[in-house]
């Protein structure tokens, strides 16, 4: 009991601390020489290389404008969120309140990220999401001031049922884990597999982040459907691949997925993935100058392929370069500024996006098939793809 | 549900929940005799399934991988053992948590240092590479079937060592009555460093052999612990016994829950044990 009233006093303590935090004067923001750029992102625990591909990614659009933006230099401020949305809040407002960032780049994961867009929409701080996919974001809770640079979770999907259907597959499972980010993929399919006349025999799904597949493989098997479409990223979509090739399905239901399925773990998966075809805003293999260039510059400023995440992380660098410049560097002409952004155009090596209403890319999404551990392009399964941005009000 | 497909999904439960018992059954065989909680368990799994992906590409043979493995995490187990864990064998639950909790951690972060945090994936031997198709569309790989002879045999392995022979008398001794047992001529530090390197082993197999169909990825141990003290939890803890039921039970439970309420099947297993609990609170077999 006594500890337990020791540690209500504490963060009591902790709480007036912060809240006379937010009752100083303003007086240290005013007019630094260098735009003050904060980052969030995971850079220890399962997502760390995303981190740190991001962030290279983004060093390097800043590097290619002469290491300025708008003019003005920058001064960083790194802070590593852990992937722990316990901890979203407190970090973000860091960010803001001790170290005064003009804007802040994060994050991956979509529970932390809930933390930077409350601190966001009650700060007011500028928040460019490289890679959380999270629906909130960028709809029931979309701000004036949060802009997303990489993709929703239903937005793949959303190009996925079309083509599945193009290719004779009228009837289909789906299987995921069943937590947000797998519901709002689900979501995407629902939508466009539907549309395109498809039928969904079958909803499965597996508490996040258990692998044991075998059960429903099974289930899968004695459904019979003409193909399967899921969601899963990192070591467990390797174990699925895997694991869906052991059961002998691979080769007699054709499996489909959105793209992270197949992102970072081909090498992983080996044989067991050539075939699967899946939908995303990007693909190694994208053969475009403008893509190789990229590829070429990253892999000799960081002696590492770049992927996906380098790619976002870069296109957050591009649209900070086009907001700061239109405003010639004066983060705090804060109309002027969102309007650019708003208005922008990235020439990514993804090919060319703008923004959503909501703030949310608007992007061609490709189909792609993993051959000799490659996603190989296919082409465009859906052009200029929006997400739905539902619900969003901008105040 | 046909039968043949009900058929099917009973030996997924079956060879589940073997693969369960091998990984339980080294936290319980540590907590039973020397009263250590050892939250690091799950890193011992994670360590074997790297190890696994190291020494095969280094050996190029996966089997002789885990023979090499096993006798390196083995002695792994007698070092930690020595530097660590033996000075708490009298110490209070808590600084034992505190300790393993702290070992995740450091194992992780050596982990990401020693292999980086890249997902990695381990060949399957030729040998054992087939399928043996079921049904016109689903085939079992003959992998999963070694997978669950091979824990058929530790646990048949583990129940001779200890019921049948020597060691095992002094292990159940030492275990009943340290101080008793010692007085006698028993040395009893030797016993405990022997158990704890084979708890170590056990989990760095089961993490090992589990490696070709789960590939290797960073906190994979996390996720097979808290599994791992459900099968402790329900067992009754330091019953390897108890370990057996109530892995082949929480695969059973698992298995099926997945398929015939997908809605709570997240649930099932916690309520299976709350229940066991209810009615049994020191799990199925007290030791």
């Amino acid at each position: 009991m006594t500890s337990r009233r020791l540690v209500l006093s504490q963060s009591a303590a902790l709480l007036g601390a912060a809240s006379t935090g937010l009752l100083l004067p303003e007086t240290a923001r005013a007019q630094p020489g260098k735009i003050r750029v904060g980052l969030m992102l995971p850079y220890t625990g399962t997502y760390a290389q995303l981190g740190v591909a991001i962030e290279n990614g983004f060093r390097m659009a800043v590097d290619e404008q002469g290491g300025k933006l708008g003019g003005r230099e920058i001064e960083y401020f790194k802070v590593d969120d852990e992937s722990d949305p316990s901890k979203g809040v407190e970090n973000a407002s860091k960010l803001v309140q001790r170290d005064k960032v003009d804007v802040i780049i994060g994050t991956v994961h979509s529970g932390v990220q809930m933390g930077i867009q409350k601190v966001a929409r009650d700060t007011g701080v500028l928040s460019l999401i490289p890679n959380a996919g999270a629906h909130a974001a960028t709809r029931s809770l979309c701000a004036p001031n949060v802009f997303r640079t990489s993709f929703t979770n239903a937005q793949p999907t959303r190009a996925l049922g079309k083509a599945m259907v193009d290719r004779g597959h009228k009837k289909a499972v789906w299987i995921t884990w069943k937590y947000a980010a797998g519901e709002e993929a689900f979501e995407g399919f629902k939508e466009s597999y539907t549309a395109a006349g498809g039928t969904i025999l079958k909803e499965l799904g597996l508490p996040f982040p258990n692998v044991e597949f075998q059960a429903l493989l099974t289930e899968i098997a004695s459904l019979k459907p003409d193909a399967v479409a899921c969601f899963f990223a990192g070591g467990g979509a390797a174990k699925f691949i895997r694991d869906y090739a052991a059961a002998g399905l691979k080769g007699k239901i054709p499996l489909y997925g959105s793209g992270f399925l197949t992102e970072g773990v081909l090498d992983a998966a080996g044989a067991a993935a050539d075939g699967i075809i899946t939908t995303m805003h990007y693909s190694d293999s994208l053969d475009t100058p403008r893509n190789k260039a990229f590829r070429l510059a990253y892999a000799k400023t960081f002696r590492l392929q770049p992927d996906v995440y380098a790619v976002q992380g870069y296109d957050t660098g591009l649209l900070l370069a086009q907001g700061a410049a239109a405003v010639k560097g004066d983060m705090s002409s804060k109309v002027a500024l969102y309007k650019a952004l708003e208005s922008a155009t990235i020439d990514s090596p993804r090919g060319k996006w703008t923004m959503s209403k909501a703030h949310n890319p608007v992007q061609d999404i490709y189909l792609r098939v993993v051959e000799n551990k490659e996603n190989k392009v296919l082409g465009i399964a859906a052009k200029a793809l929006a997400d739905s941005g539902a619900g969003c009000k901008m105040a | 549900m046909d039968f043949a497909t009900f058929l099917i999904q009973l030996l997924n439960s079956l060879q589940y929940g073997l693969l369960l018992f091998m990984l339980a059954a080294g936290l319980t065989l540590i907590f039973g005799i020397m009263g250590v909680v050892n939250l690091a368990h799950g890193s011992f799994y994670m360590l074997g399934a790297y190890l696994a992906y190291a020494l095969s590409l280094y050996f190029n043979s996966l089997t002789l991988a885990i023979l090499g493995g096993a006798v390196l995490a083995a002695l792994f187990g007698l070092l930690l053992e020595w530097l660590l864990f033996r000075h708490f064998y009298h110490r209070d639950h808590l600084d034992q948590v505190l300790l393993t909790f702290g070992l995740i951690y450091i194992f992780e972060e050596l982990r990401s240092i020693l292999w980086g945090d890249d997902v990695h994936g381990v060949a399957i031997p030729d040998f054992l590479g087939a399928s043996i198709p079921l049904t016109e569309n689903l085939s079992y790989p003959v992998y999963r079937l070694f997978m669950s002879g091979v824990c058929v045999a530790l646990a048949l392995g583990l129940y001779l060592l200890i019921s049948r022979t020597r060691l095992g008398m002094k292990i159940r001794a030492g275990a009943f009555n340290r101080d008793m047992t010692e007085a006698l001529g028993v040395n009893i530090k030797l016993i405990h460093a022997v158990v704890f390197a084979m708890g170590v082993a056990l989990a760095a197999v089961a993490g090992m052999i589990a490696a070709p169909i789960s590939s290797v990825y960073p906190n994979m141990g996390s996720q097979v612990l808290i599994m791992c003290f459900v099968v402790v939890v329900i067992g009754g803890i330091g019953s390897v016994r108890g370990a057996l039921i109530s892995a082949l039970l929480v695969g059973l439970v698992d298995t099926f829950g997945k398929i015939l309420l997908p809605s709570v099947a997240g649930m099932l297993v916690y309520m299976l044990m709350a229940a066991v609990l209810l009615w049994k609170p020191e799990g199925l077999f007290k030791s």
